[in-house]
């Protein structure tokens, strides 16, 4: 039995730095591979689908005949299935998290033909 | 002697991480009974087997709860690879065994964190958080999460550590392990800790064993039911385990259970970091649960033992997932521990059962 048992640990606290960042006037670096948000790169991309079956939210539309590419962030839950079923692997985790929004909306990304499709 | 009231606690309440109501039978401030209710925060997970395959259905079981969530998506993860009869690599095994640690170190340390808390020791609580911090920054490098890893898939783990990732954990962990000893002295030495837990909530082994009691809620009460000693998956490259258990029953043995099982853990991670086998992480999986197949596993989390059922039909939609989980099974014996208590213990029993309403209701 005793009393102050953590006085030590607390004290000691008074002379180190802080543990917490001044977020949002610092901010920490993301670690490479951190789960921040998806991104398609529309050069690579040949609208294979396989990455809206394999979304398990269905937060990836593909649209064929439009040439589209489009992924609602608010439902992405960054689980990645995407990315390792790409066979092209244009599709990558930015480490950064997608940033704050307004309003929910879905990015659409227009996929242009490529030389190889067209023929 | 006063006349009977009934005295709603919960769903809200501040000593309450998640939404359980109680309606405490009081008589002179003595609860002679204590009635639980759930349902507050159903979301019909099981029932998205329908809807989403066996291998999507990794990310909803380990949303199941946000602590123990590498913990469900293993034990999901095992079930169904029981299921489909594949051997995953040794690697994978040990992998997950050391993020399962990491995440029971996490768990316990939040957990202590809130107990302080709610007898109101600020600095204490604020020590375990920040400690627990430096668990998620190691989860943050290795697998690209703080809380929802999605790092593990059937057929093995999504992600490697490189020997670079083991020594900066190994490194972060003893930095731990020196700051966590003066936290576990605090919590196990100080007066105003004892005052609160010494002989509260007592729940005798008997009682334990006849209510089926789980976790380190079990183990302290004499009950040893840790199903790590089944050396399932990458507990089987432990050269021994020997769970922690206490004979005294009540919070204070709660108490002390959960915060030496976080050293213990500390001492498994450095032990399976010391043994990773070298090779692949995943093997591929195809094809689906055959018709009528059934598996079931059993995963110690954090909480106490996990129990998970699935029967295949045949396509990759399971036909049933079960999970039976540690704050279920633990119910009846806190309404048990808290028959006789003082209306102002009933916070502390609440807490040491470390209840996870959102894992009970799924």
């Amino acid at each position: 039995m005793g009393s102050f048992k953590l006085g030590k640990m607390t004290l000691s606290g008074l002379f180190k730095k802080p543990e917490t960042l001044l977020y949002p006037v610092q901010t920490k670096t993301p670690p490479a591979g951190l789960k921040g948000h998806v991104v398609n790169d529309p050069e690579t991309c040949i609208l294979c689908s396989l990455c809206q079956k394999r979304c398990p939210t269905g937060a990836i539309e593909v649209d064929k005949k439009g040439r589209t590419w489009a992924i609602n962030r608010f439902r992405c839950v960054q689980c990645g299935s995407c990315v390792r079923e790409c066979p092209k692997h244009c599709l990558e985790m930015d480490p950064a998290y997608a940033p704050c929004a307004r309003s929910v909306s879905v990015d659409v990304l227009e996929v242009p033909e490529h030389p190889k499709d067209a023929s | 002697m006063g006349k009977a009231t009934v005295i709603p606690f919960g769903p809200q309440h501040p000593v309450l991480p998640e939404p359980l109501h109680l309606d405490l039978v009081v008589e002179d401030e003595k609860v002679l009974e204590a009635i639980p209710q759930i349902g507050f925060v159903h979301r019909g997970l099981e029932k998205l087997v329908e809807t989403r395959d066996y291998n999507q259905f990794i990310y909803v079981a380990e949303r199941i709860c946000g602590i123990c969530a590498f913990g469900h998506s293993m034990g999901y993860a095992e079930t169904v690879e029981r299921l489909m009869g594949v051997q995953i690599p040794p690697r994978a095994e040990v992998l997950r065994a050391i993020w399962h640690e990491l995440s029971r170190i996490h768990s316990h340390v939040l957990w202590m964190g809130l107990a302080a808390d709610a007898f109101g020791f600020e600095s204490l609580f604020m020590h375990c958080w920040r400690l627990r911090e430096r668990v998620l920054d190691v989860f943050e490098k290795t697998t690209g999460g703080r809380v929802i890893f999605s790092v593990v898939k059937v057929g093995g783990v999504v992600r490697d550590i490189d020997e670079g990732q083991f020594a900066e954990m190994k490194r972060v962990l003893e930095g731990i392990k020196s700051d966590y000893r003066q936290i576990c002295n605090a919590f196990l030495k100080d007066a105003s800790v004892k005052n609160r837990t010494v002989g509260v909530g007592y729940l005798s082994r008997e009682d334990a064993l006849e209510l089926s009691m789980v976790g380190p809620f079990a183990r302290a009460s004499n009950v040893n039911n840790d199903a790590r000693m089944l050396r399932n998956g990458g507990y089987a490259y432990l050269e021994g385990f020997e769970p922690i258990l206490d004979d005294q029953g009540d919070c204070y043995a709660r108490v002390k259970v959960r915060a030496l099982e976080v050293l213990q853990s500390i001492d498994i991670i450095e032990e399976l970091i010391s043994k990773v086998p070298q090779g692949e992480i995943a093997v591929p999986v195809k094809g689906s649960p055959a018709d009528g197949a059934e598996s079931s596993n059993v995963v110690e989390q954090p909480r106490g033992e996990c129990y998970y059922y699935a029967r295949g039909n045949g396509t990759k939609f399971l036909d049933r997932m079960r999970m039976r989980t540690p704050t279920s099974q633990n119910l009846a014996g806190m309404v048990k521990a808290l028959e006789g208590c003082d209306l102002a213990d009933v916070n502390m029993i609440v807490l040491t059962i470390d209840p996870c309403i959102s894992c009970t209701e799924r």
